[in-house]
């Protein structure tokens, strides 16, 4: 999917931070699979690459330069390329970790302004969200830039209900003076929002019981259904969602993919002709029963 | 006017987007959108491309998509 957005370019983004905080940018990987955190009686142990078997299948996604691989190295043990510019992690990078009896296997992405026009890196994103099949996906968001970072969150939101939202960056946040009211955050989106500040290790026992019970449940949340105005374009959305779940019955965002396919996204087209959208439609574990 | 005449020390508003199809998703998903806030920092030599700060990152544009992006400037 060559993104037709691929005229434009998003420069390195420097994101200065204070002396006195760079000391504390080693503690979140310490590269130490027996090391293990607690929560609630329930612990995380780092595996690092873990390859093998697993129960649930985690996904990291967000707007580039967010802390997506902070908190993927907190979790996994493992020193994905962590840096002061946007863009760093340009491919998939997988770990695993165990916390509550359960074996977790998960996903660093490139980071994404979008789900619906997208740069090369970008695709990368899109596919693994679209067609990995994750059981929980975290949307890591700046809580300096609430106003940017949202959107994705929607997006994310009208392809799946199994999200837990990382509300990182709070120490930078409340340096500024902001504080993000996350319960509200809560009740808005629907799925947990959890404040953190992945370099000094704090919330991460939070999100750990988070994705715990969001790969545990069995009734996630709906996907958001955003409905249109113009009466026309509501029929048409509905017609074209019926086929397509005629098509690839089990799909759990059909309406999402008839708007895509109505605004001519070449890359679920090509999901829709060569048959991979059907992956939508066997989430791994546990079996989606969303209302 | 449209961003790509706008003075480098001043901030203007977003008030529409001259364009269509996947250059008007595009635009949108970098944050451009109408009512937001929006600065010239950095252009290149011969003007294209340049970067711009809205909503508190750095989005690089070419002429041509600066021309269709319609501004008014902020009081100083
Ligand atoms: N102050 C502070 N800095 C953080 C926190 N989490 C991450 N950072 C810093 O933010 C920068 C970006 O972190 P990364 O983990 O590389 O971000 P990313 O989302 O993986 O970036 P891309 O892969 O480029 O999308 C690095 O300088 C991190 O040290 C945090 O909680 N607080
Ligand atoms: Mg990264």
């Amino acid at each position: 999917m060559g993104g037709p957005g691929g005229g434009t370019e998003d420069l390195p983004t420097p994101r200065p931070r204070p002396a006195q905080d760079t000391h504390d940018s080693h503690d979140a990987a310490p590269g130490c699979a027996s090391c293990a955190l607690s929560s609630g009686g329930a612990r995380l142990a780092r595996l690092g690459l873990a390859p093998g078997r697993h129960d649930h299948v985690v996904a990291l996604a967000g707007n580039p330069n967010t802390g997506k691989s902070t908190v993927f190295n907190a979790l996994t043990g493992l020193r994905q390329h962590v840096g002061n510019w946007s863009g760093k992690t340009v491919a998939r990078a997988e770990g695993g970790f165990t916390y509550g009896g359960a074996r977790y296997r998960i996903v660093d992405l490139p980071g994404t302004y979008s789900l619906l026009s997208t740069s090369a890196d970008e695709d990368v994103a899109r596919d693994a969200l679209l067609f990995g099949r994750p059981d929980v996906v975290v949307v890591v968001v700046d809580a300096t830039r609430l106003e940017r970072n949202l959107p994705l969150v929607l997006q994310i939101r009208q392809i799946t209900g199994r999200v837990v939202v990382a509300l990182n960056l709070v120490d930078e946040a409340r340096r500024h003076g902001l504080t993000v009211d996350a319960r509200h955050l809560t009740r808005e989106l629907g799925v947990p929002v959890v404040p953190m500040a992945a370099r000094r290790n704090e919330g991460i026992p939070e999100l750990l019981a988070a994705i715990a019970q969001v790969a545990g449940t069995r009734d996630a949340p709906a996907p958001l259904r955003l409905v249109h105005k113009d009466p026309a374009l509501e029929e048409a959305v509905a017609d074209l969602a019926g086929r397509v779940a005629g098509q690839f019955p089990g799909v759990p965002n059909a309406r999402w993919v008839a708007l895509r396919l109505l605004e001519g996204d070449p890359g679920i087209e090509a999901a829709v002709r060569d048959g991979t959208l059907g992956e939508l439609a066997t989430p791994a574990a546990p079996v989606e029963r969303a209302g | 006017m449209t961003l790509d005449e706008m003075p480098r020390d001043r901030r203007g508003v977003v008030t529409a987007l001259d364009t269509r199809g996947a250059e008007r998703r595009r635009l949108m998903d970098l944050g451009l959108l109408p009512g937001v806030s929006i600065s010239a920092e950095l252009r290149s030599p011969l003007g294209d491309p340049t970067a711009y700060e809205v909503r508190g990152t750095l989005v690089v544009l070419r002429g041509h998509q600066a021309r269709t992006v319609h501004v008014e400037l902020e009081d100083r």
